[in-house]
């Protein structure tokens, strides 16, 4: 037997002794995945048990080193983990853009100092980081971005507008994207800088959405004081962070394509408009839909799969994560497109109890976002076809 | 286990392309040209099986390499590349695979030996419909003294013109749409009764058709268990799918490859084409569709050689993207070629017919989406 058997056999006895049951079925709110942060609240008993059970044996991160509070596996090691965890349907224990973000970002450009500080609050939970990159006039132009940090001693000063900052409202922390130097290329006098959310100067609002929710908030700089020292990397080579993190972000948000949303989508389906003698499904054409979107669905799992061991084995372009980002996203909305097809008229109540407060609507609409937030489809593939395919510029 | 080749996978990835890449679409070409009588070249054929890619998958006790379906999906994927048209399919993945499976010690001892060094050419015959509907089988084998009579049709029997032994799927018991009552039965094509219509297919690729008239088959030509050959032929089929597959994955990639070759080369309105937003987003998209093919095509070759009797629904999965994808690319290559693409000259047409016909071989994308469906119960 091999050392990967051995763990896996450890990892899944693990696993089946310390997760809940109730934190092995299906997320079906909000409510059901745990941020962390100085405010943060559990739903259920269940939900801070696993939490802190997995935090303790530092596997809210699996893959990061130990002495940043993580579980010091190697990459097998944690595909192990996640294999695992995904067999018996557990939960994330803890979802945070620390993790998924900003970790990935201090692990390579962060000093010792930042690490040691920043990164076992991200995975013990205690700190909820929300990320400042575009402005009203930088979007898909995000380089363009107007927020100016400017010296005061060991200061910077900071001044001007965030938007889609997402869960700004309940955020700790915020990685932030600033100007340092007005007189450089845009891509040349941007940085990376770190801040607490409770600073004077610093205040958020919640921009209402389609979905009837507000995940994503205006946020306010006026004067804000932030130590030279949170700075991550290098003054005006902040880009290099920030492209860095998105293709984390990309990777992350790619994800949401594979994910399922616990029944799989064809006994949904047959619950709202029935099956035939055979079993099939009482609507052909939705069936058929159906089921070349969990080939699409099976073949993105396998393509992520194999996205993390070409680059464990050092043969992945560094822009791939555009790709997947792109085809996660449409896929996910294809997903949410099929349930509201599948549902029919129960899918359209926006507020009854019946309905969840209209869980799945709302959830439809929210996935519209998927493809514009953290770079939109058509700036992906823009991404790709000049950094992979090499086609000229214009 | 990684969804990546090995570094042994990728050699004999290295070492088949080094073989056959020069010759890519040219030796197809002259084969069609000269309306070849046998529509590949045996040299080539000699000089696989001396490379040991005939009998890659038979073991090596009987002469072969002992390899896996992972492995016959990296020849498969050069000969998509190249649009070799290469007795690989037939004889080194579905016989082999059928025999191997299905054979009695005799029959392997017979046959895997001859497949191993290239001097045995077998087809299977399966379809008899316009499309592929293996449960559809309507060919009658009724018992005759130690042994069957064979009446029937069959189409799209790949090589089926030059093998020296057929596998046939009949219908000994039950009827038509059920799984019971299939049996495989090894075949002579000189037997008395056997008319075999060698048929010119858009892809200039070799197939027949067969007809089966009171052809007599003893009882040594049963291949695996009489009335319960279904079973067998899903696993043979399987493998021939997960193939054909990548054999799809290889023209997808290699007509991409010369799309955006031609992308940056082509000059109109004073700049490479390529520089234009509509043909860029669509070359990003088609390269994205290419790459998750490529890996669910990979998970399914890896699945059948690790967990083959959970590898259905990879199997449908990877056979119906790779026909959606390839279908896309061929669609898209000829379209940015321009009027250049509509041409004979240039070969890109060449893939474009070679990918219908992979569509259809062994199920198109709507065949196996409407498997996967089943499988999944809905």
């Amino acid at each position: 037997m091999s050392d990967f058997d051995q763990f896996r056999r450890e990892t899944r006895a693990w696993l089946e002794a310390n997760c809940p049951p109730e934190m092995r079925r299906p997320m079906t709110s909000d409510e059901d995945t745990f941020w962390g942060g100085r405010h943060a609240k559990f739903s259920s008993e269940p939900q801070r048990v696993w939490f802190e059970r997995m935090r303790d044996k530092g596997w809210t991160v699996p893959h990061w080193p130990r002495e940043y509070g993580g579980g010091g596996l190697d990459a097998e090691q944690a595909k192990i983990v996640r294999q695992e965890m995904a067999a018996i349907g557990a939960r994330q224990p803890l979802t945070s853009f620390g993790i998924s973000m900003l970790g990935p970002a201090l692990l390579k450009y962060g000093t010792e100092a930042q690490k040691k500080e920043q990164l076992p609050k991200i995975t013990a939970g205690l700190i909820r980081w929300c990320q400042g990159y575009s402005e009203p006039n930088a979007g898909s132009d995000l380089a363009s971005l107007q927020t100016r940090a400017e010296s005061d001693g060991d200061d910077f000063i900071i001044n001007g507008q965030k938007i889609w900052t997402s869960y700004a409202n309940f955020a700790d922390w915020i990685f932030c994207l600033v100007r340092t130097d007005t007189a450089a290329k845009k891509h040349d006098g941007i940085s990376f800088i770190l801040f607490d959310m409770t600073s004077k100067g610093v205040s958020t609002k919640p921009i209402l959405l389609i979905s009837g929710r507000s995940p994503f908030c205006e946020t306010f700089f006026d004067n804000v004081r932030v130590p030279k020292s949170h700075v991550v990397g290098t003054v005006n080579r902040g880009w290099d962070v920030a492209k860095y993190l998105l293709q984390h972000e990309r990777a992350m948000i790619s994800g949401m394509g594979e994910r399922g949303v616990g029944r799989p989508l064809g006994q949904i389906a047959a619950d709202s408009v029935g099956t035939d003698a055979q079993g099939r499904l009482e609507d052909p054409m939705l069936r058929g839909q159906i089921a070349s979107f969990e080939i699409d669905e099976a073949a993105l799992t396998a393509a992520a799969e194999r996205a993390v061991d070409l680059a464990k084995a050092g043969q992945s372009h560094p822009t791939f994560s555009s790709a997947m980002k792109y085809y996660g996203t449409e896929l996910n909305k294809r997903r949410y497109e099929i349930l509201m097809a599948a549902g029919g008229i129960d899918a359209l109540e926006w507020e009854s109890e019946r309905s969840k407060g209209g869980a799945r609507p709302r959830a439809w609409l929210r996935t519209k976002a998927n493809s514009i937030e953290g770079g939109t489809s058509e700036v992906m593939l823009g991404i790709v076809a000049k950094r992979i395919l090499d086609l000229p510029g214009a | 286990m990684a969804l990546v080749l090995t570094e042994e996978q990728s050699m004999l990835r290295d070492s088949a392309r080094g073989l056959i890449s020069d010759k890519a679409v040219s030796h197809l070409r002259q084969l069609r040209d000269a309306k070849d009588a046998t529509g590949f070249s045996r040299d080539l054929w000699r000089t696989f099986a001396e490379m040991g890619f005939s009998g890659l998958l038979v073991p090596e006790n009987f002469g072969g390499s002992g390899l896996g379906c992972v492995e016959a999906g990296v020849v498969m994927e050069e000969i998509g590349r190249s649009l070799m048209p290469s007795p690989f399919l037939a004889t080194a993945v579905l016989a082999a695979s059928a025999l191997l499976r299905g054979g009695s010690a005799a029959q392997k001892s017979e046959y895997l030996p001859k497949i191993s060094d290239g001097s045995l050419l077998a087809a299977l015959a399966i379809d008899e419909g316009a499309k592929h509907r293996p449960l559809q089988t309507d060919m009658q084998a009724v018992r005759s003294g130690n042994g069957f009579r064979l009446n029937g049709a069959k189409a799209f029997v790949v090589d089926g013109h030059t093998a020296d032994l057929l596998i046939v799927a009949a219908r000994s018991a039950g009827s038509a749409g059920e799984r019971d009552g299939l049996t495989l039965f090894l075949v002579d094509p000189k037997a008395s009764g056997v008319a075999t219509e060698r048929t010119a297919m858009v892809d200039a690729h070799n197939a027949a058709r067969i007809s089966f008239d009171n052809v007599e088959v003893d009882a040594d030509g049963v291949l695996g268990e009489v009335d319960r050959g279904g079973g067998l032929l899903e696993a043979v089929l399987n493998i021939g799918r997960g193939a054909v597959a990548a054999e799809m994955v290889g023209v997808s990639e290699e007509v991409f490859a010369r799309t955006v070759a031609y992308l940056k080369e082509r000059k109109q309105f004073g700049k490479p084409i390529g520089e234009f937003q509509a043909l860029q987003h669509r070359a990003a998209q088609l390269y994205i569709e290419i790459e998750i093919t490529r890996a669910a095509v990979l998970k399914a070759l890896q699945t059948l050689d690790g967990n083959f009797d959970h590898a259905g629904a990879a199997v449908a999965v990877a056979k119906a993207r790779a026909g959606s994808t390839v279908t896309l690319a061929v669609q898209e290559g000829v379209q940015m070629h321009g009027g250049m693409g509509m041409t004979d000259q240039f070969d890109i047409g060449f893939f474009m017919k070679r990918a219908r016909v992979c569509q259809e071989l062994f199920g198109d994308s709507n065949f196996h989406a409407d498997e996967l469906a089943r499988m999944k119960n809905y």
